[in-house]
Parts: C-alpha cells; structure tokens; sequence
C-alpha cells in the first residue's frame, strides 16, 4: 500500500523533474541571450544568471544602425509576400488537387512530395543561375521567388490534404447555389480553412524569417540583406572583437515577432496539424 | 414549377453503366418519388437533373427546354442533401441568402426573400443562429429553406429525412407534404423508406439496377405491382410469395395450384401459357385469412407479434418453405403451435410469371 504510494509520487516527481530539464533546455539558451543583450558590454564576460540591472545600450546601437532597420523591413517584406505567395497559389493548387478529378493527379502529388525532398544546398548553383538569369540577382524579389520554391510544395501537400476532408455536399450545395469555383474557394472553403492556413502561412514565415543560406548568396549589399545575414555580419571594432551584446540584441529583436505570433495562433497551429490525423 | 421530360438518360462512370436509358415525364407541380435498393441509382439520377454529373446520353428537358449543358444555377433548380451540406461558418440567415447574393438580387429582394421562405418554415427567430446551434429537424429546415429562397422551379430530395430520429421523421414528413401543398412546386424526392414514399407521392418510380421497374402512383403500385420486385418491395409487411403452377386458363381468368392452399380460380389472364407452366403466387399479408379447417391444416403457427392496433402471425408451411405472414387487426385468438388452413382473398392474389412479370386481369374476368 505504502509502497504504490511511494511509486507514484516518485512517478510524479520523475515527471516534472524531466519537464524542468526540457524547459531549461529549451529556454535557457533564449534566456541566456535576453540577459545578454541587457547588459552593459563592459559586464559582458562576468558570468551571471541573473540581471542586476537594465542596460539598453546595446539595442539603441543596433537601431541606430541603418542598415540593420532596413534588414528588418527587408525580411519583413520577404516573409510576408512569401506567405501571401505560398498561400494563394496554395489554396488554389489544393482546390485542383483536392476537389477536382482528373487524370495524374496522384503523380502530380508525388512530384510535389518529391520537390521538396531537395537539400537546399543541392540547387543552390542552379537556383543561382536561375536568379541571375531573371535579373533578380541582390534584390529581395530573388529570395521571394526561392523561399516560395521551397514553401509551396508543404503548403499544397497539408492544405490539399485538409481540402480533401471538407465534405463534397458542401462544395454540391455551393454549385446548386450558384457558386463558381472561384466563390467556392474564397467564401465556402477558406472560411473553413483558417486552422491549416494559420498553420502553414506560419510555418512558411518562420522558415522564410529565418533563412540564411539563399539570403547570404542571393543578395551582396547591406542595403538588401534580410536579418539572418545582417545578424552574422555585425562585426566589432577590431577583428579580434566579436560584439556579443549587439548580436544578442539583434537576436532577441527578430525572435519576439516569432514567438507572438506563435502564441497568437498557437490553438489553430495545434488543431490544423492534428487535422488530418483522426476523422470526425 | 415547371415540368421535367427525361429522354432515354444514360449514365456510364468509367465502365460502370449506371443509369441505363431512363424514359420519364414529369408533371408541372407533381410530387415524385424515387424508391429502390441501395445502389440501384437513386442519387445519380437525381444528380444528373440537378446537373451535379454530366449526363453521358440522352435529353433531359425542363419546362420543354433541353437542360443538359446548363450549369445547376441556370436549371432552376433547388437541392437539400442528405447531409444538410449547411455553410458551417453563415448563420441562418447568410444560408439561405447565399444563392440569391450570388444571383446579384438587391438587397432588399433578398431580404425579402430570405423572410418569406423562413416565416413558411418556423425559422424566424432561429435567423441569426449558426448550423452547429441548431437541432437536426432545424437543421434540416434551414436545408429546405436555402434550397427554396431562390424560388426554384423544382426541388429535388436526397434523403433528406433519414438522419432523423423516427418521430421526427414522420413529423417533418407531414411538414413536406403540406409545403409541397401550399407552394404547389415540382419536387423530386429520393428516399429507400417506401412509407416516406406511399404517403408523399403523386407518383413512385421504382428503380432497379439503372433501370425503371415500374412508374405509378402510391394505389397503382400497391395493388397492380407489374412486377414481383415491386410486389416485394412496396408494402409492409413485405408481400408473400409461394411457387404455383397453371393449371389452365381461358377469356375469364385462370386456375392455378399452390401447395397449401389447394387449387384458386383467379382472375389473371394466362396469356397465352399453357397447362404445367411455372408461377409465382403472392399475397399481401392483409389479403390472408386464417381458418381452422379440419382436413386442411397445413400451416403450423411459428410466431405471433402483438402490436397493439395489430397482429402479425408467422406461419410456416409444411414443406419448410420460407415463413409467411399474416396481418390481422387486433385482437385475435390465435396462439403459437396451432395448425391452421389458409385461405387467401381471390380479388387481392398476385401471379408472376417465370421472368417475374404480372400476369394481368382477364377482360372478361369475373373480378373485374
Ligand atoms: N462518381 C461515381 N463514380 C463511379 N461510380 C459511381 C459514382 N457515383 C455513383 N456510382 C455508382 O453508381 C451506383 C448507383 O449509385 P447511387 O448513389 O445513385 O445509388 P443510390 O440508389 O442512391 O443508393 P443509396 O440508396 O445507397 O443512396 C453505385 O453502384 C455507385 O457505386
Ligand atoms: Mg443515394
């Protein structure tokens, strides 16, 4: 009798014990940059856990840095139209790949599953090619075109797969009603659909936000990088001198929109991705 | 309101022949039914007149205008579906002004409109309420509604009751049959429950495999079924059936044996088969009467069910043939084991041939 209770309190206290270690792992390097980027540089190499004062120098250099805002507003740019891209063209693809019969639909999937399958590094000097070719070479215009190529097929595979499961009567009554496939999508589906598209457009941001790899080939001047480059290439007063502080700021700065906006659709990202898992 | 001309319709999924050249008519305002088994094609043919499938031949003509390239919206036609298929995320209201928005009406038409249809259907105070608030008989009426509020010249049914629980059913049966009563509009109606069938239709179409078994009304069907499949399936008990063989037959009817009941002197025409050939004899368990013969009592008494108003009595034949029934009102005096004769009402026996079809009342038969 003792002894079950015994065990399950241990079970218990075993419990939380790994949650607290995952937690910590997980957020203390986070931690770890916000106490960073609050402290003086002079403290910088003073090990502390703890803040035992605010310091904002180190975000007021990073703003007053011109080309970093403009990073900023680049990725900004970046991510949302490659969002607004992924989707649209998403949304529709789906409706054909869902809804509609035709013939080599099933290969047409598998092609889509298949394209994104590609490391990234692997098309890197095709891709390049290609973005120099269309004059798109150091203009956000070419990161748009590439994160969209790497977005699309994951958009099209879970919103066909969501679309797949809105009923067909539903898609029969808006016909009978004199829908066109057009007015289907927009006012019958998408209203429908805001949990898988609040989970992919999600998905394709952070990817498209935290991108480094496309942005440090595809652009060369301060003035048309994203935030993941213009973060490495903050450089200290001498060689020898990396500004840990700055970097933490510039870090914190971009990882804040990240987090509100997981947390703002944190409920629709958990039900969309379980969406296709059970029926009903 | 307008009249539907079908004009042999095929349809062909792949190599699949479903609807095999459907010839129908009809009528401006008439309320017809489609009844058969699963999968005899109930659902296609109904999708083909709303235009949801593409119609593989055939004409298809809608108030004498051939339909068959024209989008549903462009037929005039109205849908409820099984499932409701209501707008999760529009509320009542938003249902049932969906089509006429799309049709670009101004807004105080579809106002109007949108009223109107939800005062006939007691949905007034429910207007501002989403489909997932509602109970499934409401549901089912914002169906109906969505489908009306455009006016359409037919209304076609997909069972649309059979989601229902069965008080519900009947209840929302009668409100069906006294809307089609007030607005007076052609409405096509596909159900597999031939109670909902017997009590809504002006006429049924029994459907079997593709193809039409027999067109009638309600009367027609129950007591001149052309077939043994109608006999079987339009009824309730089901009808009994029982080898017979002719024994011969002239201008005024026919005779026939049947094992058990002896030899019957029946109207039927023989048309033209002779002495020895093969029938079936069937009777509606209404049509039986019990008899406590002596020399006669071949039936053994298997079961009785008491259902208040009244009595289904099981009998089993002494060849241990499938059971029959018996219907009686009651209260009645039989009990489990007895052994009975049967003796069936002449003017209400059946005879099908060895493909299954009526033989017809002889014209100068002493019945008719
Ligand atoms: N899109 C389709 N492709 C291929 N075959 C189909 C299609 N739709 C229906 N069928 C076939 O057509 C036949 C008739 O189907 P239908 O849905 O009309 O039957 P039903 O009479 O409505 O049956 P139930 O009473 O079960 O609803 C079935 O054998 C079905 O498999
Ligand atoms: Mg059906």
């Amino acid at each position: 009798m003792t002894s079950r209770r015994f065990n399950k309190l241990a079970t218990r206290i075993g419990f939380w014990v790994l949650v607290a270690v995952v937690l910590i792992y997980a957020i203390f390097p986070f931690y770890y940059a916000v106490i960073t980027s609050l402290k003086p540089s002079s403290e910088l190499f003073s090990v502390s856990y703890w803040l035992d004062s605010l310091d904002f120098s180190n975000y007021a250099q990073i703003f007053s840095q011109s080309s970093f805002v403009r990073a900023i507003f680049n990725s900004i740019l970046v991510s949302i139209s490659v969002v607004a891209i992924a989707l649209l063209l998403g949304i529709t693809a789906s409706y054909a790949l869902g809804r509609v019969r035709f013939r080599g639909r099933t290969t047409v999937m598998l092609v889509v599953l298949g394209v994104s399958m590609f490391p990234q590094v692997a098309v890197l000097s095709g891709l390049f090619e290609v973005i120099r070719g269309l004059g798109l070479y150091n203009n956000p215009a070419g990161l748009i075109l590439s994160y969209t190529i790497f977005t699309l097929p994951f958009t099209v595979w879970v919103l066909t797969t969501f679309m797949k499961q809105l009923p067909q009567e539903l898609e029969e009554a808006a016909i009978m009603d004199g829908a066109t496939p057009w007015v289907t999508i927009t006012k019958v589906f998408l209203p429908l659909m805001w949990p898988a598209m609040a989970t992919t457009g999600l998905l394709a941001f952070i990817a498209a936000w935290n991108e480094f790899l496309f942005a440090l080939t595809f652009t060369l001047s301060d003035h048309q990088r994203t935030v993941p480059v213009a973060i490495a290439l903050i450089s200290g007063g001498s060689q020898h001198e990396l500004p840990w502080g700055p970097i933490m700021a510039a870090s914190v700065t971009v990882t804040v929109p990240l987090v509100v906006l997981v947390m703002i659709f944190q409920k629709r990202i958990v039900s969309g991705l379980t969406a296709g898992a059970v029926k009903g | 309101m307008a009249s539907v001309t079908l004009d042999k319709i095929n349809k062909v999924f792949g190599r699949d022949h479903i609807i095999k050249g459907i010839d129908l008519s009809i009528g401006d305002g008439e309320f017809v039914v489609f009844v058969g088994p699963s999968g005899c094609g109930k659902s296609t043919l109904l999708r083909l007149i709303a235009g949801l499938e593409s119609i593989t031949e055939g004409e298809l003509r809608i108030a004498g205008d051939v339909v068959n390239d024209l989008p549903p919206r462009e037929r005039g036609v109205g849908m409820v579906f099984q499932s409701y298929a209501l707008y999760p995320h529009m509320t009542v209201y938003e249902n049932m002004a969906f089509g006429l928005k799309l049709a670009k009406e101004g807004s105080e038409t579809i106002k109007e409109r949108v009223m109107a249809t939800a005062r006939i259907l007691q949905l007034e105070d429910l207007l501002h309420r989403k489909p997932k608030a509602l109970s499934g008989g409401q549901r089912q009426r914002v169906a109906m509604g969505r489908a009306m509020a455009r006016e359409p010249r037919i209304l076609l049914f997909d069972e649309p009751l059979s989601n229902l629980d069965a008080s519900l059913r009947v209840q929302m049966r009668n409100e069906i049959a006294r809307l089609h009563q007030r607005l007076g509009s052609t409405v096509i109606y596909v159900t597999h429950d031939q109670v909902e069938a017997m009590t809504l239709a002006d006429k049924i179409v029994v459907l079997r495999n593709g193809s039409i078994e027999q067109v009638g009304s309600p009367q027609e069907l129950y007591q001149r079924p052309a077939t043994r499949f109608v006999a079987g399936f339009i009824g309730s008990p089901t009808m009994n059936f029982m080898p017979a063989e002719l024994l011969g037959g002239d201008a005024e009817g026919c005779r026939v044996s049947a094992p058990g009941l002896g030899k019957l002197a029946l109207p039927q025409d023989a048309n033209g088969q002779g002495a020895g050939a093969k029938l079936t004899l069937g009777v509606r368990p209404e049509h039986l009467r019990l008899a406590e013969a002596e020399g006669n009592n071949r039936f053994e008494i298997v079961n009785v069910e008491y259902l208040g108003n009244e009595v289904y009595v099981y009998l089993e034949p002494k060849a241990g043939d499938t059971l029959l029934i018996h219907r009686s009102e009651a209260p009645s005096h039989w009990s489990i084991g007895q052994r009975v004769a049967l003796v069936p009402d002449l003017e209400h026996v059946h005879l099908f041939d060895a493909h299954d079809r009526a033989l017809g009342i002889a014209k100068r038969s002493r019945a008719a």
